[in-house]
């Protein structure tokens, strides 16, 4: 792109630049410039620090345009001029009630998409009777134990006209399967559903830690799911591969990017070994990242994101239909960025990395609420925090033409060297025996665990400054917004509708489907169909996992192998 | 020759975030600290009980799932039911003001929140273990 003569003569000019900006630097002892991530940061970046920058196809090859291999600037030619990013906020507490509610609300402030959290116990497989479930109903996201519980959440709004998010793993299929069968009853056609299973096991075992099953049969879930989807449910997208809760456990960017795109990876051999076809099931997959307060970082690590899959898709699974090369992706935004201290800054903090991720391509975002490091976010918190969106995609600009930091010298630099430290990544983990190894060493989660407690050091010997918590603090401040509480009548609640469900259920009928489930895991069938006709039956969510646990057993972390030595 | 101060560190509950635990961990044992960390989703009596046969001074408990109001009182009752509260509990996470001052009444000896930097739970665990007497 850049010939050989000007990028000769741009070296001397620069050298001589250089001459003169030292004048500057040796006033002042500087302190080291780096990135969240704790990489070293050039003065100045120029296109000398463009690798290939000066082949003729080097804009062809690693740029090109929007909406063209290898996607660098955006899956779609014409990015939000044409479709505005999926304003989707994440939302669930308490009673299913409460957050039909709250989504309700949401939808009504020009929300366009919705987003399920649950609780722990429904994460976990466990129904709110289970005594493991004592103290955590509807704390973290609202409680499902039933089908009925799902019809009441979905009370009075068009499954047919919004997508719908859900983030839920170990049981992804039986949330699912509650899901179809709420669509049924409404009547809606279920090729007409639209949404995502966040559906990610490999994340839970590296970085969540909401697993039930050992790897492999949680695997066989995943592609039993992906199997029945692609026959009866073809706009949803089974999989949302997510690298959000590896950043929030302590990775850099890149640990993010490469342990995420090889859990992708590994589904998708996993799917082809399954025997189906990758040019069917690749373009239902999707992506989801944390967006960081690094602005720059961030952007490149998405725009790296996207082409490195668009070429392991095309050159090494071979995919042949273009839609498999696209690496989509939701967004949300650092929790763990957030400070408990002068809490009102997460605005700011939270409208910066929205942002990132805007400059970066991404298709859907949810941004946090100023209060989660207190509790749930109050209704004025979540409103605020869709606000921002709003702010970003209406006023700023900022939308108006696709990839604008395409051909900045630094994010470009940024991009090249985010794709190299992720392909070294996936050597290593090659080099050690692929994915699955890696997890059950505890590699991924040593080296997370590494970065998170080098990012702590940093912090304390006041070598990065995050304000309000180790610089401009404040004495005796006082926390004055106001902080969600969950009714400790929920549970108690939540237990009483559970238990008139099974007295009033065929219970007969229940014990046969239930029976019927365990037989077909047993037998290495798909277990999909046989989940769906338990949760018609109104079968718990934790009876369908204990048959399940039956067959299966229990994934059991070794907590030794997961520390830092 | 000062003992060395041992703590167990210990993830109740079915929350999975073990970010924080395993910070304190590291920060910990660079300190000098003897560390056990017991892994994810212990029972209030697993905790206990691991924390009498190792014999530690200190258990430290995080909970960022929103259910410290139920896990730490448990706690706390195991620890009166099998005559060990001497043993000082000590927490973090994601801890309203509200809470964390009921909890510090009830008796749990001091709870961290968000942004505490880690020198201060080494300090506290280093007079509060100087000045335990452990019972017999």
């Amino acid at each position: 792109m850049f010939a050989g003569k000007f990028l000769e003569n741009l070296k001397e000019k620069l050298s001589s630049w250089d001459k003169n900006a030292e004048k500057y630097r040796s006033k002042k002892s500087l302190p080291r410039f780096f990135t969240i991530s704790g990489q070293d940061i050039n003065e100045l970046y120029t296109p000398l620090d463009i690798k290939g920058s000066s082949e003729d196809d080097y804009f062809e090859k690693q740029i090109n345009f929007p909406g063209e291999y290898p996607y660098t600037r955006g899956i779609h030619p014409t990015m939000y001029r044409t479709k505005m990013w999926t304003f989707r906020q994440f939302a669930g507490m308490a009673s299913p009630e409460e957050t039909n509610q709250r989504f309700k609300y949401i939808l009504a402030q020009g929300g366009t998409g919705l987003s399920a959290a649950f609780d722990l116990p429904t994460l976990m497989g466990y129904d709110s009777d289970h005594a493991h479930s004592l103290g955590e109903v509807g704390k973290c996201g609202v409680a499902v134990d039933t089908l009925a519980d799902m019809e009441l959440i979905f009370e009075g709004i068009d499954l047919g006209k919004v997508s719908v998010s859900m983030t839920i793993n170990s049981p992804a299929s039986i949330i699912l399967a509650m899901y179809l069968a709420v669509a049924e009853k409404k009547g809606v056609a279920l090729d007409k559903l639209r949404g995502t299973l966040q559906n990610d096991i490999l994340k839970e075992y590296i970085a969540q830690k909401e697993f039930i099953y050992p790897p492999k049969p949680s695997i066989k879930l995943i592609t039993d799911m992906m199997e029945y989807c692609l026959k009866n449910v073809p706009q949803w997208n089974t999989i949302s591969i997510s690298g959000y809760h590896i950043r929030e456990a302590g990775s850099t960017a890149a640990q993010e990017l490469a342990f995420t795109l090889a859990d992708g990876f590994c589904y998708i051999e996993a799917a082809i070994e399954a025997g189906l076809d990758i040019d069917e099931f690749a373009p239902r997959l999707s992506f989801f990242f944390n967006a960081h307060s690094d602005f720059f970082e961030e952007i490149a690590k998405y725009r790296a994101a996207r082409r490195i899959y668009a070429r392991h898709m095309k050159e090494k699974y071979k995919a042949k239909n273009e839609k498999s090369w696209l690496l989509r992706f939701h967004t949300q935004t650092a929790g763990c960025s957030l400070t408990a201290q002068q809490p009102e800054n997460n605005i700011v903090r939270t409208a910066i990395q929205a942002l990132s991720a805007v400059m970066g391509g991404t298709q859907s975002l949810h941004t946090n609420s100023m209060d989660e490091t207190l509790a749930l976010p109050s209704e004025r918190a979540a409103l605020i925090a869709l606000r921002t969106q709003q702010v970003i995609a209406h006023e700023t600009g900022v939308a108006n033409t696709v990839d604008p930091l395409g051909g900045s010298y630094f994010v470009e630099a940024l991009t090249d060297k985010m794709e190299k430290e992720a392909e070294e990544y996936f050597a290593e983990i090659e080099k050690r025996g692929g994915v699955l190894t890696c997890i059950e060493e505890g590699f991924f989660q040593t080296e997370i665990a590494r970065a998170a407690y080098q990012f702590q050091k940093e912090i304390e010997s006041k070598e990065r400054v995050i304000v309000g918590v180790n610089g401009y603090t404040m004495e005796g401040e006082k926390i004055d917004i106001p902080v969600l509480k969950i009714d400790k009548e929920c549970e108690r609640k939540q237990i009483a509708a559970l238990k008139k469900i099974k007295a009033e259920r065929n219970n007969g009928q229940v014990q046969v489907l239930l029976d019927k489930l365990k037989q077909v895991a047993t037998d290495g069938g798909n277990t999909f169909e046989a989940i769906l006709e338990c949760s018609r039956e109104y079968a718990t969510l934790g009876e369908m996992c204990d048959v399940l646990r039956d067959v299966w057993g229990e994934h059991v972390e070794n907590p030794a192998a997961m520390q830092v030595s | 020759m000062e003992k060395k101060v041992r703590v167990l560190l210990a993830k109740p509950g079915l929350d999975g975030h073990d970010r924080g635990v395993k910070v304190i961990a590291a920060a910990l044992r660079d300190a000098g600290m003897e560390v056990i960390y017991t892994g994810l989703r212990q029972t209030p009596q697993m905790i206990v009980d691991a924390a009498i046969q190792e014999d530690v001074d200190a258990i430290g408990v995080s909970i960022l799932s929103g259910a410290h109001m139920t896990l730490f009182p448990a706690i706390l009752e195991e620890l009166k039911a099998k005559d060990a509260t001497d043993i000082i509990l000590f927490g973090g996470g994601i801890i309203p003001d509200d809470d964390k001052a009921e909890l510090e009444k009830m008796g749990v000896a001091k709870i961290f929140t968000p942004g505490a930097p880690t020198e201060e739970a080494i300090k506290f665990l280093r007079e509060a273990a100087g000045s335990r007497s452990p019972k017999e």
